[in-house]
């Protein structure tokens, strides 16, 4: 157990750190003593895999006093106002701004900090009117979300209809080049028409948003409207999730005799540790803490306990598999090889049939389990692959890549992505890129990202830094970002500026 | 003979091209051309390969061998270092592979969700007709849009078998003046104008191309040339072309010491000339 003198020295550590704003000071002292008590025992079997870093409580400890994924019914808000905040309707586009901008400073989740802004292209278009206007009223809107929501964690959702606010989002993210918030279409080639996906493809290239997710994939998954948040996470609106703790199978791997012993023993066992120990949590939060009962967004029905998941993550997969490839001595690499692929296959059947054999008594709207999430990873995994991803630096072919994900995307209900960064051949050609999003999401692939490799804002793993941040960090000088600092982290361990840039030229 | 039989010269296949037609494509690059172009940057595809076996000791991976007066190249042995096409006196490459329209699909089968067509390109491509019937029976087959890249050499609109299977044409405007045209590449530009005009009349012009090479090609005689050819027709204002700037790589010696690049300025001065002369979808690359 830590004690007083640890706490000290964490305390000490952020009280130094020139490169930390009042703010990010402030948030990163509220955390420091949460790492000091428990309110609810966990299993030895537990600990140990935890200890091992084979389960990782995603540095949330275990107390937990809010939900961390939160996507409220904002359209709720622009309709009939919030009585906490003293709001009414909106009835015009500066009502409808206003109402949002006060309500996102008092939505909280694990950063503190509103990760869902809601469709705000949906949200603002039946108050434009004069389009002058609007573009300048949505400018100053999009101005002030970076820099009063220093985290770019903070998710906007655009589409799947193309709307003259939605168009001019994009356009005014591509003049300036901010980090925060990240977008993502929520993408239907047969909704979302060429021009406007071109238009978004464009934006992307130039600033690394939007993402595209497959809108009609992620719509069939819950009962009520998904939102995307946080990094790319697949969400019921008016609710969220509770918590997400992950399995690092490329920790668990080494552990193994063979891919059997792992399939069929060690996964098993943990899984089921992992949900037991999500279960105590969101039982704790839910019972024990004040969110659930008391907070304006659940009283007056911005949110919904039954509308809230637990969130299974998972990371190392291509590890895991290389790892059990050679154990079993078995030639060929996850991504390469057919054999690879299909033991990759095997571990997330049983990983998924686990986590879909746990019973909750939350989660309602997900029929009472927890939603299997492709994590990004934390700052300090080193040589750990995101998710189901392919190890940067072993990227094959770009059509195989996308069919490739089109292959492992399926698993995840509650979000995964992968990453595509383009040389300056694809600027001249958006509608290539939108090309291979339809054939990726027709293979069923669930959510693609790209920058351009020249771009200033790029994608770490699930979120947004300008790399000019990343300079400023490493050298001592704070910005306003708060997540730029997990940013610099992954630069230096993860190898990000690494990632295979495609081009078109052949 | 049924489709996909009929075997061509096949220098290289690109499984995603952006630069070959609208969006994303699969672009296949046909050996052998009926011109000689000294601005030419894959000046390896024009000739075809007549077994002398220069390049076979030049090798440093030992990837050619000759067998009975045939060069054969290794594929898996390749490190793609280009030193045959550099040492190969005859403007060609061993680096061809001999394929039917069928094996050109299999190679591109993972490629079709991703790409809304195929180009084909060269060389030029017109000179292995029948193959590019059967491939473009296959293309249709996959619901693949299916371009030329094409010189103007050929009649195309006299061939309704592959015209009908043929989305349009890229075509070549290197010169507009025919005296001009034949110093670069060996023939007048009379053909060349002539397709611009039926190919245009048939819907099946995708774009014009000319590549600009400052005080050697009289680039805006070009330009203002082709616009008066092409504005009786409707479409033209919309029609794209490509003003594509001279690069050295890839050219051969001496000629690749011989021209310049164009500034970003003189491109953006054509791109205002073209504007000038009716076109609105000027691509300057």
């Amino acid at each position: 157990m830590l004690g007083i003198t640890d706490m000290k020295q964490e305390i000490r550590e952020i009280l130094d750190n020139t490169a930390l704003t009042h703010e990010q000071a402030m948030m990163n002292l509220s955390a420091v003593p949460l790492n000091y008590v428990e309110f609810f025992e966990t299993t030895k079997e537990f600990r140990e895999l935890e200890a091992a870093g084979c389960l990782c409580t995603m540095n949330e400890g275990n107390v937990t006093y809010a939900p961390r994924y939160i996507l409220p019914d904002y359209e709720k808000l622009l309709r009939e106002g919030c009585s906490f905040l003293r709001l009414g309707p909106a009835r015009t586009l500066e009502d409808a701004i206003m109402n949002l901008e006060i309500m996102y400073r008092f939505v909280p989740s694990v950063t503190h900090y509103p990760v869902y802004l809601g469709s705000v292209d949906k949200m603002l278009e039946p108050f434009i009117e004069d389009e002058e206007d609007a573009y300048r009223q949505i400018r100053r809107f999009l101005i002030f979300l970076d820099r009063t929501i220093p985290d770019s964690y903070c998710h906007m959702n655009l589409g799947p209809e193309a709307t003259k606010a939605g168009r001019m989002i994009v356009e005014i993210q591509t003049e300036l080049q901010n980090a925060i918030p990240s977008i993502t279409l929520l993408y239907d080639p047969a909704i979302t028409p060429d021009d406007f996906a071109a238009a978004c493809a464009e934006c992307a290239l130039r600033c690394a948003k939007p993402s595209f997710a497959n809108d009609r994939e992620y719509k069939k998954i819950y009962p009520v409207p998904y939102g995307i948040a946080s990094c790319y996470n697949a969400l019921p609106v008016a609710g969220g999730a509770f918590t997400l703790s992950r399995i690092v199978l490329a920790r668990l791997a080494p552990k193994a005799k063979d891919s059997e012993h792992f399939i069929n023993e060690l996964l098993p066992h943990a899984v089921q540790e992992l949900c037991g120990y999500i279960e105590q949590k969101i039982t704790f939060l839910v019972e024990e803490t004040h969110f659930f009962k008391s907070n304006f967004l659940v009283t007056e029905g911005f949110l919904k306990l039954d509308n809230f998941v637990g969130m299974v993550g998972m990371v190392g997969l291509n590890e895991c598999v290389n790892i059990l490839m050679e154990k079993d001595g078995v030639p060929g690499t996850y991504g390469h090889s057919e054999s690879a692929d299909l033991l990759g296959r095997k571990i997330m059947d049983r990983l998924k049939a686990e986590v879909e054999s746990f019973t909750s008594k939350f989660c309602a709207v997900n029929g009472n389990h927890f939603v299997l999430h492709a994590q990004v990873g934390i700052a300090d995994d080193y040589d750990i692959s995101p998710g189901t991803r392919i190890a940067i630096g072993s990227e094959i072919p770009l059509h195989e890549h996308l069919t490739h994900c089109g292959k492992f995307h399926p698993y995840f209900n509650s979000g995964v992505g992968d990453i595509f960064p383009f040389d300056e051949t694809a600027d001249r050609n958006p509608d290539a890129i939108v090309d291979l999003i339809k054939g990726g999401f027709a293979q069923g692939m669930r959510y693609f990202s790209t920058y351009s490799s020249d771009a200033d804002v790029i994608r770490i793993t699930g979120y947004l830094v300008k790399k000019s941040d990343i300079v400023k960090l490493d050298n001592g000088i704070a910005v306003n970002q708060a997540n730029a600092m997990w940013g610099l982290g992954e630069v230096k361990n993860s190898h990000i500026l690494d990632r295979k840039v495609r081009s078109f030229a052949g | 003979m049924s489709a996909g039989q009929n075997a061509a010269l096949v220098a290289r296949i690109i499984h995603h091209s952006v630069v070959d037609g609208p969006g994303n494509r699969a672009a296949v690059f046909l050996q052998g051309c009926n011109y000689h172009c000294s601005y030419c940057h894959n000046p390896e595809t024009i000739s075809v390969c007549c077994g002398c076996g220069t390049c076979v000791s030049m090798c440093p991976a030992g990837a050619i061998s000759i067998s009975d007066g045939r060069v054969i190249w290794d594929d898996e042995a390749c490190t793609g270092c280009d030193t045959c096409i550099h040492v190969c006196p005859h403007l060609s490459s061993p680096r061809v592979r001999r394929l039917t329209a069928e094996q050109v699909m299999e190679e591109i089968r993972g490629d079709i969700p991703f790409i809304r067509g195929i180009t084909v390109s060269g060389g030029e491509c017109t000179l292995q007709r029948d193959f590019l019937v059967d491939l473009f029976t296959l293309a249709k087959e996959h619901k693949l849009t299916a371009l030329l890249d094409s010189n103007g050499s050929y009649d195309y609109m006299a061939d309704a078998e592959l015209m009908n299977l043929c989305d349009g044409v890229m075509l070549d405007v290197k010169a507009f003046d025919t005296a001009v045209h034949k110093e670069l590449t060996g023939r007048g530009s009379e053909p060349v104008i002539e397709n611009a005009r039926k190919l245009m009349a048939a819907g099946k012009l995708t774009e014009i191309r000319t590549v600009i090479v400052p005080g050697v090609l009289p680039s805006e005689e070009t330009i203002a040339g082709i616009a008066d050819v092409l504005k009786e027709f409707p479409g033209y204002e919309t029609l794209r072309y490509k003003l594509i700037a001279y690069r050295n790589l890839g050219v051969r010696e001496p000629y690749n010491t011989l021209f310049r690049s164009p500034s970003p300025e003189e491109m953006q001065d054509l791109k205002a000339f073209a504007e000038q002369k009716g076109f609105r979808n000027i691509v300057v690359i």
